[in-house]
């Protein structure tokens, strides 16, 4: 193995990574508002790489240029999931926990039989896109535009989620909220109200990671799946409801995988994920910047 | 807590159970189609698996989403005793039972200083990190799994290729088993830890409940009894590979009918495996067909309602009063 080759994985590794803290995030952001996890947030993400999809076949607009539109229409989705559904499990009164937990995961298994049932099983992709097929190189080391381009997108989303979270009204907002639901009605913030647009900022980002990932990515009903557990797991080693521990553990986990994958067979490159959560977790029981 | 309404409530249980065992047992005098013995297998293997869960996940209130890496060990243990070191099945269910209770117990170690969410997610990659060394672990078979060799009818080597009437009365046995020890041990020193446990950690630390204990003692029956019933399940379909017997979804299954009958109660589980179990495969097999997704969006908008309209679970329409000393 040379050098050269060993760079190559682990500038890879830290573009996914990059993409794993996009899809994560939203999950965090979430969970730090309000405590409720989203199981259905791999099929947000499917969703949203169908629509790019939709866009690209429809009105021939090129995934990089529909990416905020997406943001956009997956923020209504997601303010919409919250006023429809969200709501009503907050307020059960015994074993909320599971009432969240499971409708959330009956929403998920529902978008995937809307998404079997509209759009077949079958696997498609975004064939014209302006990166498609395009590379960079730097030093000999060959790099794929378009994960380039999403690495750069996570980047400007992460960016752009600190200036909203610390210069913007609806920031502090927001940041009240996760404090102190009860005490924010007391200074006059409708708590209601941020909690959906919390529900419409999450989907947004990971509807931003899913038009970039329709670019490279096969798209299929259960996408998402596959990339849910990496979230979760991501989340949890950041601490869930750290905004910057998901950009971290992101890229620690694009990392171990692209490390993992090395020293195994790529079929075993999930474990070396799995064996630094749980290593991080036995000693920091919060992941690595939860608050207690 | 030990009430004189307490003690009359389990009286009625154990009655209403031993009746409801006896109608199930009589069911295939009439049942005579395959498809529909198969479904009834089917659902009395979910009740206990489901039954087994809800000690853990229910009573003791630790959410595991990982339990089929018990039921594949369960699966893979007896199948691999059998094919390839011809001990029969019985040997290899104990067997199995014992590692993975053995297991449960290691692994409750160190995830039992996990809380909430950390604790579900540790289970989740455990149980993931199991399937995938099975997927590659050439010598049990790898992605292509093992076929059970076919000997005979015969009880001995717990094998009935033209007949699925012995896989039923094991089957029903297997969740008359769980449900008993359920009912035993909610009125036992144990259940009463499980519960405190589950309520308020703190408390229960505080008034003497050793809570690390009580979580290795809830870990180790659910997966004594989870892996019985993944040995079964080896037997029953004769073929055994890591995507049907270890896969995350599996773990689902098996949570799926006690959070919607109602999660720590003692007929929740059974309840929820009556009613999800039969809809699935009916739903299946008269709209499946080729994939077309409307059996997941049956499915799906029904749990979504179902955990909406009843969060304590559709067991609680048959309670008329409820009784605070047993409501987590």
């Amino acid at each position: 193995m040379t050098a050269e080759t060993i760079l190559q994985s682990l500038l890879s590794g830290l573009l996914t990574g990059l993409m794993y803290a996009l899809i994560a995030v939203g999950l965090s952001l979430i969970f730090g508002l309000m405590d409720v996890v989203n199981f259905a947030h791999g099929e947000f993400l499917m969703a949203a790489m169908y629509a790019t999809l939709g866009l690209t076949l429809v009105l021939a607009i090129d995934p990089i240029l529909s990416a905020p539109l997406i943001a956009a229409l997956m923020f209504a989705f997601g303010a919409l999931v919250y006023a429809g559904i969200i709501r009503f499990a907050m307020r059960a009164r015994t074993n909320v926990g599971m009432v969240q937990i499971f409708s959330t995961f009956g929403l998920a298994i529902l978008m995937r039989g809307l998404a079997q049932f509209f759009f077949t099983p079958d696997y498609r992709s975004i064939q014209h896109a302006w990166t498609s097929g395009r590379t960079f190189s730097v030093g000999g080391v060959y790099l794929p535009l378009p994960q380039i381009v999403g690495a750069l997108v996570s980047a400007a989303a992460f960016g752009g989620l600190f200036l909203l979270i610390k210069r913007t009204d609806f920031g502090k907002a927001l940041e009240a909220t996760r404090e102190d639901a009860g005490a924010v009605a007391l200074v006059g913030i409708n708590r209601n109200r941020v909690f959906m647009l919390g529900w419409g900022l999450g989907s947004a980002l990971v509807g931003l990671a899913g038009a970039v990932m329709a670019m490279f990515f096969y798209i299929y009903p259960d996408v998402g799946a596959s990339f849910a557990l990496i979230a979760y797991v991501t989340v949890a080693l950041g601490g869930f409801g750290s905004v910057f521990g998901a950009l971290a553990a992101g890229v620690i986990v694009g990392l171990v995988e692209a490390i993992t994958a090395m020293l195994v067979p790529p079929s075993l490159k999930s474990v070396g994920i799995y064996a630094v959560y749980l290593a991080v977790v036995f000693f920091r029981p919060r992941g690595l910047f939860g608050s207690m | 807590m030990r009430t004189p309404s307490f003690a009359r409530r389990r009286g009625a249980s154990i009655t209403w159970a031993a009746v409801i065992a006896a109608v199930i047992a009589l069911l295939p005098l009439f049942v005579t189609d395959v498809y529909t013995q198969n479904i009834l297998v089917l659902t009395l293997m979910f009740a206990a698996l489901s039954q087994s869960w809800n000690i853990l996940s229910g009573y003791c209130g630790q959410i595991s989403l990982g339990h089929a890496l018990y039921f594949g060990l369960g699966a893979y243990v007896s199948t691999i005793l059998f094919t390839k070191f011809g001990i029969i099945p019985w040997i290899g269910m104990v067997a199995g039972g014992a590692l993975s209770a053995s297991i449960a117990l290691a692994l409750g170690y160190p995830c039992f200083r996990l809380r909430g969410h950390y604790f579900t997610i540790a289970t989740v990659v455990i149980a993931e990190t199991g399937y995938l060394l099975f997927l590659n672990w050439d010598w049990v078979g790898a992605a292509l799994g093992i076929q059970i060799p076919i000997r005979r009818d015969s009880w001995l080597l717990f094998q009935f290729p033209r007949d699925k009437i012995p896989y039923f009365y094991f089957a029903l046995a297997l969740a008359c088993a769980t449900w008993l020890v359920t009912w035993i041990f909610e009125d036992s020193k144990w259940g009463y830890c499980w519960r405190a446990v589950k309520d308020n950690p703190e408390a229960a630390e505080s008034l003497g409940v050793v809570v690390f204990h009580s979580k290795m003692a809830a870990a180790a029956v659910s997966a004594l009894f989870t892996s019985i019933a993944g040995s079964f399940y080896a037997q029953f379909v004769g073929y055994i590979d890591p995507e049907s017997v270890m896969a995350f979804q599996f773990s689902l299954l098996m949570a799926l009918p006690a959070v919607l009958g109602g999660i720590g109660t003692l007929w929740g589980p059974a309840l929820g495996a009556l009613i999800l179990i039969p809809l699935n495969e009916l739903v299946r097999s008269y709209l499946g067909g080729s994939g077309a997704g409307i059996d997941l969006i049956i499915y799906g908008l029904l749990i979504i309602m179902i955990s909406l309209a009843r969060p304590e679970g559709l067991v609680s329409l048959f309670t008329r009063r409820k009784l605070p000393a047993l409501t987590g």
